[in-house]
């Protein structure tokens, strides 16, 4: 008997003591905030929650990147207080969704066109329809004449091309398949733009560190991965044709002057594909990422922190952006991105 | 590798027998209800899982039929979704493990229990055990930086250049691909399964061996005598192998190229049911995608099912025929 009266015991004491814990968060003032979504911006929001937490130490915010699609989801369902995605929601989703729903742009990314050719050292230059028909499976050799008349003076190998792309569900596709869709009619027809198209040639690799290590392992690839991901290890990288007809450098100020080459086009709800943008330096492969948030707050305070906290990162948080290799948002953006924040509510009062 | 205690199971199966039966103590009755709702609970899960998968695959089931098992279309853009690509890739690339690993296997085990001396069989034993246990990402890993750069540059153009009249081993060679896939499974299964057919090589009575050596067999001829004792045992093992090999998800996924298509050839990228789960179900927004991706879940759940009940199957024959010779090791 007395064994299980210790058991008994114990139990209780755990009882005990979890529900003081529990009673202490709730009563210790520390407000919670629940973000799931996007992986790419995750390295930027990971660095925004702990700086924001170091200035406001009732504030205890999570971010889990768990893929657009499930930011999405989530959102939705309203089982988090902000979601994040890559590419816009789309009109159905937002539709089935219980509320208004705000895109607030955060930063922006790029896709980078990156390969392995031994023997190569200058960065391969590419006009989208070459682009278009290697990842069509149509063109097939490096030494193809339409490769080579905008590589003058490298000597480009008689070999088959190798395309190695994504495998797995992700934003770095929808972007790079929404860039191909609008150079290409026959991409668009055949394949269209998606997380996980239809590949018409290549080999998947898992993740960006999947498609890199495919192409660093495999002679005569080519693939793409995220900007960040591409600085960091150092992947050469292709210049790209724009719509203005100069070749561009994947750099962060040339994705910034993509967001700001497509502002004439921009909605009002900031849901906009900013992929083959005008302006003669603006690199055409490039997104925004954005955070999703319901215009109408059910909890005055959560809401409140939710707001104080979105209009920190457009401002003070888009220093950090740089040294992530994250584009920041132009001028104009941010302005458009303030008037989101403040139309926020809770209980139809205004949160700022 | 539970078959450790095939062995010692008689013994152990009248202690529970002599346990369970009613003697009207209530410790007894108690220690009997505990464990039936052990066992219960494990049914119980099983069923929750396939109830859950069915229901969530409904939406699938009800759109796409029976020709969600023949269509090999997969874009998740054009909401068109076939698992055949995948059902393909899983069953080629795990029988290209088997058919790699299974000879493997056998040597290993023939090795360890009928000729190699004591000081070797216990570290070689305790070795493979460990490769058992290593993570599966390891192993993809190792797959993309060592396997795969190595197939492509000695094993894949020798493939092409004396079998490449077979369709097999005809196309383009890029070092990742179905059979890059199957090797590398070939490597994962081959402890498990040598150590399964060790254990019921052991468990072949000593006077199959004698009386084979007392008739004058050679060697040779007695370890085939005792192969065929052990045969069904050793099919079960080669099954347990197989339900690794289908279910395995990162290092599959890591070399084999992922992309749902149907070709002869070897060198060509394939696809597998667990891994194009695991790529594709984050980015999962529309329903009928999520839903026909759990689809895939429940046709990987059943065949992994049926395979898991054959070897137990299998495994239970030849454990009861030597336990029913009595000389049990």
């Amino acid at each position: 008997m007395s064994l299980s009266k210790t058991i008994t015991l114990t139990l209780a004491a755990v009882l005990a003591l979890t529900l003081a814990a529990c009673g202490n968060n709730a009563t210790g003032g520390d407000i919670r905030l629940q973000g799931a979504g996007a992986t790419f911006p995750n390295p930027l929001y990971q660095k925004w929650v702990s700086e924001y937490g170091k200035q406001h130490t009732n504030v205890k915010i999570d971010y889990q990147s768990v893929g657009s699609g499930a930011g999405i989801k989530q959102i939705k369902e309203r089982t988090v207080d902000f979601g994040a995605s890559d590419s816009p929601m789309k009109d159905e989703d937002l539709k089935a969704a219980p509320g208004e729903i705000l895109h607030i742009p955060t930063v922006l990314g790029a896709v980078v066109i990156t390969y392995n050719l031994g023997g190569v050292a200058q960065p391969l230059r590419f006009a989208p329809d070459v682009i278009a028909d290697i990842f069509l499976g149509k063109l097939k050799k490096w030494s193809d004449a339409r490769i080579k008349a905008d590589n003058a003076g490298v000597t480009l190998p008689d070999t088959d091309i190798t395309v190695v792309h994504r495998s797995d569900g992700s934003g770095t596709s929808a972007v790079f398949t929404d860039y191909l869709s609008k150079v290409s009619p026959e991409w668009k027809e055949k394949v269209g733009a998606g997380t996980s198209p239809n590949w018409p040639t290549g080999i998947g690799g898992k993740g960006n560190e999947g498609v890199t290590g495919q192409v660093k392992q495999t002679p005569n690839t080519i693939g793409y991965v995220e900007l960040a991901y591409a600085v960091q290890n150092k992947l050469p990288a292709a210049l790209i044709k724009n719509k203005t007809g100069s070749f561009v450098e994947p750099t962060i100020d040339a994705v910034t002057a993509a967001a700001a080459g497509s502002l004439a086009n921009t909605p009002e709800d900031l849901r906009v594909s900013i992929t083959d943008a005008a302006g003669p330096t603006a690199y055409p492969i490039s997104s925004y990422t954005y955070i999703l948030a319901y215009k109408a707050q059910t909890d005055q305070i959560k809401g409140k922190t939710l707001v104080d906290f979105l209009w920190w990162g457009i401002h003070d948080g888009e220093k950090f952006a740089k040294d992530l290799q994250y584009a920041p948002l132009p001028e104009e953006i941010i302005k458009r991105a303030e008037t989101k924040i403040n139309s926020m509510t809770a209980g139809g009062q205004p949160l700022r | 590798m539970n078959e450790r205690a095939g062995g010692q199971r008689p013994p152990l199966n009248e202690k529970l027998r002599r346990a369970l039966s009613p003697t009207g103590n209530t410790g007894d009755a108690i220690f009997r209800a505990a464990m039936f709702a052990v066992a219960l609970l494990m049914v119980l899960i099983v069923m929750a899982m396939i109830l859950a998968l069915a229901s969530h695959s409904r939406l699938s089931i009800r759109q796409f039929g029976f020709g969600f098992l023949t269509n090999r279309e997969w874009n998740p853009i054009k909401d068109q979704f076939g698992a055949l690509a995948f059902i393909y890739g899983t069953i080629v690339s795990s029988l290209i493990a088997l058919v790699i690993s299974v000879p493997l296997s056998l040597g290993i085990a023939i090795f360890l229990v009928e000729q190699a001396p004591h000081y070797l069989s216990r570290p070689i034993t305790f070795l493979v055990e460990l490769l058992a246990a290593i993570p599966s990402v390891v192993y993809g890993v190792w797959g993309i930086f060592v396997l795969a750069p190595f197939l492509r540059v000695h094993v894949d153009p020798q493939l092409a250049r004396w079998f490449g009249w077979l369709p097999l081993f005809q196309g383009p060679i890029t070092g990742i691909g179905l059979l890059t896939g199957g090797i590398i499974l070939a490597i994962m299964v081959t402890p498990i399964i040598s150590a399964v057919v060790r254990d019921v090589l052991s468990a072949v009575p000593n006077t199959q061996r004698e009386a084979a050596l007392a008739l004058g067999a050679t060697k040779w001829e007695t370890t085939l005598v005792v192969l065929v004792n052990g045969a069904p045992g050793i099919a079960g093992a080669v099954i347990l192998g197989l339900g690794r090999a289908i279910g395995e998800t990162m290092a599959v996924t890591m070399v084999i190229g992922n992309r749902p298509e149907i070709s002869l050839s070897l060198f060509q990228p394939s696809y597998t049911l667990a891994s194009v789960i695991a790529n594709e179900f984050t980015e999962a927004t529309a329903d009928i995608y999520l839903s026909s991706l759990i689809e895939l879940g429940l046709i990987l759940f059943f065949v992994t099912f049926v395979v898991n009940a054959i070897a137990r199957l299998l495994v239970w024959r030849v454990t009861r025929k030597t336990a029913g010779v009595g000389m049990a090791a």
